[in-house]
């Protein structure tokens, strides 16, 4: 292990002016890394040692302000918090500092990160309420209540989940995991009157949480641990819990595991394309569902596709019992 | 009697879509001599929607599924990377809050079960390679696949979050996993490098948001087929589906022809261990992969 010395290595880091580069490029610094060293401090020595010129956003340098926002070699670090060893070992030292963004990118590690706030100011992150300038006593909140939004309200904006997110690059409508993170924190606020509001809007297909892939990118990006998918998916919960969900097709589909699972305890793969696009929207499938027949991907055990295609788990009763004394949540 | 003894959650797909998937592990499993009991009563993990409608009767139910490998007194492996995540998920929020599990356990009891958290749970993958170990698969390679350059397709629900998985997948780094391309080296095969092997594939909104999952898998897809792989090999039966069944639509998004076989990781295994052509199952695959039994063989 190298841990407990200094290591010389090579820092690659990612330059661009915007006003004055057609293109990136990358550049070489050799330097010294101690034990201790953050990435804030490597990025200090290019500016300092090297080159006077480097760009970066920092501030608080205690893991607070979400103003060193960066990536290496793709992973998203906060760099006053990210130590630089942990990462030559991750990556045989060999590193390239990024900003979060290439695209996005207006000076080296500085990005424009317009689209990020103005996502965060569309989900209304601050609590919604007629204040009595002078009330006779402090609006409480319980231990648990506090507790519900608890993790959530430690976002510090750095932007990590928000560039990591692929559903973002591909669709650039998605609200992201920090917008609906803090979509979250202020509806579980019960001093908070945009709930619902909240909600419808993130409910809007194209939008909001059902556009979220599930790769837990966001989960693994957080530098505070927040873990914004769960607050996504307690977010899917709530729009059922609070009727604001309408059947559409993503509501379907999440609802209508259900119907395979009382009938034979597995999904029913023909059943929830259907269901979930009705029989109109079923065309788009067609062209797959041949291809996936002809490869005898689609079985029939019973002579005839679809129809009782698909095996029953040993007691099934059960499952059908647990969905019928269980279920919470209707569509 | 095996040192190697294991429950399997089979999952939905490995019953229907993708048979190639259960008779390609189950060959495996005979050819190392590891000893599997298939929970026959297991259900539907949710695949990660159903929790989005009904958070607590998706953990109600893979609770269940749980309480069958614990009556067995064995490890559950999985052979499906959302399945793995989804029940992971399950027992560690039972784990660690004794009040969800008081509560499910409550609804449990009614159909006579109760959840203790005694098993652990882990992929297939991973029981391979850290518990049977590569060295000992390496000793019972018959057909190296010494010609093929194959594409490691990690699939998300197996090293994301870490934090979740790090006891059950060896501790596989997220953003620098290795353990696909230890296994495609122990078959003598040679693991492709390209940036998307820990990317999504965009299954899970396949339906909602058709256009961003065609992308997810484009680029993927792609992405192997430059850095030049024959093939691209992936544990989890949802990858397998969205990138081998959507090769013409995704090709029509992303502006280019996309050929590519994907396989399951069991049978890239089964095929270096000399399992059947009908245990393989290649022929069960939409882009065409037969031909990867006849060049293995020759």
């Amino acid at each position: 292990m190298h841990n407990s010395e200094t290591r010389k290595v090579t820092i690659k880091a990612f330059r661009f002016n915007a006003e004055t580069d057609y293109l990136p490029y990358t550049k070489q610094y050799e330097m010294e890394v101690g034990k201790d060293d953050l990435v804030l401090d490597l990025m200090n020595r290019i500016k300092w040692e090297h080159d006077g010129s480097f760009s970066y956003r920092r501030s608080c340098r205690h893991g607070i302000c979400g103003a060193c926002g960066i990536k290496v070699n793709g992973k998203p670090v906060l760099a006053c918090k990210q130590n630089a060893i942990e990462l030559l070992d991750m990556f045989n030292n060999d590193i390239t500092l990024e900003p979060q963004s290439k695209k996005r990118a207006i000076k080296d590690m500085i990005i424009d990160k317009g689209d990020f706030w103005q996502k965060h100011a569309e989900v209304q992150p601050y609590v919604v309420a007629d204040i009595d300038p002078h009330p006779a006593h402090e609006t409480k909140q319980s231990v648990a209540q506090f507790n519900a939004m608890l993790d959530s309200d430690l976002c510090i904006q750095c932007g990590s989940c928000h560039y990591a997110c692929p559903a973002l690059e591909a669709n650039p409508d998605f609200l992201g995991p920090a917008a609906l993170t803090a979509a979250y924190r202020f509806t579980i606020d019960t001093r908070d009157n945009a709930g619902e509001e909240r909600l419808k809007l993130t409910a809007q297909p194209g939008v909001g949480v059902w556009d979220c892939v599930k790769c837990f990118e966001c989960a693994q990006a957080c530098p505070k641990e927040i873990n914004p998918i769960e607050k996504i998916t307690k977010l899917h919960n709530m729009q059922f819990e609070q009727g604001i969900a309408e059947r559409n097709v993503a509501t379907k589909h999440a609802e209508g595991f259900l119907r395979g699972m009382k009938k034979t305890g597995y999904l029913d793969e023909a059943d929830i394309v259907l269901y979930s696009e009705g029989i109109l929207g079923m065309h788009k499938h067609l062209k797959t569902a041949m291809k996936m027949m002809k490869s005898g991907k689609i079985h029939w055990h019973s002579g005839v596709p679809f129809i009782n295609s698909i095996p029953e788990i040993k007691n099934l009763d059960e499952v059908q019992k647990l969905i019928e004394i269980s279920q919470t949540n209707k569509l | 009697m095996s040192q190697f003894k294991y429950a399997l959650f089979t999952g939905c797909t490995a019953k229907q879509s993708t048979p190639e998937l259960l008779s390609s592990t189950l060959a495996v499993a005979e050819k190392l001599g590891i000893e599997i009991t298939i929970l026959e009563e297991a259900s539907c993990c949710g695949a990660s929607h159903l929790q989005d409608f009904d958070e607590f009767l998706a953990h109600v139910l893979n609770a269940r599924n749980i309480c069958y490998a614990e009556k067995h007194g064995l490890t559950m492996i999985t052979i499906c990377n959302t399945c793995q995540l989804n029940s992971q998920m399950t027992k560690h929020a039972l784990d660690s809050n004794p009040d969800l599990k008081a509560r499910v356990n409550e609804k449990l009891a009614e159909v006579g079960l109760e959840y203790k958290g005694t098993s652990e749970i882990k992929h297939f993958l991973y029981a391979l390679i850290d518990d049977y170990g590569l060295d000992a698969i390496k000793d019972k390679v018959v057909t190296p696949l010494s010609r093929f350059n194959i594409a490691p397709f990690y699939g998300c629900h197996n090293i994301r979050p870490s934090e979740l998985h790090e006891h059950s997948n060896g501790g596989e780094n997220p953003y620098v996993p290795t353990s696909l391309d230890r296994l495609i080296e122990a078959l003598e095969g040679h693991p492709v490098d390209y940036s998307s092997k820990n990317k999504c594939c965009g299954f899970h909104v396949e339906l909602q948001a058709n256009h961003t999952s065609e992308v997810l898998t484009g680029n993927a897809l792609i992405d192997a087929i430059d850095n030049n792989a024959d093939m691209m090999v992936t544990p989890c039966p949802l990858c397998h589906l969205k990138m081998d069944t959507y090769q013409d639509s995704v090709g029509k998004v992303m502006g280019r022809d996309i050929e590519i076989p994907v396989l399951h990781m069991p049978q890239m295994v089964a095929l270096a261990l000399g399992a059947s052509e009908e245990e393989i199952g290649l022929k069960f695959h939409v882009q065409k992969a037969k031909d990867i039994y006849k060049q293995a063989t020759a």
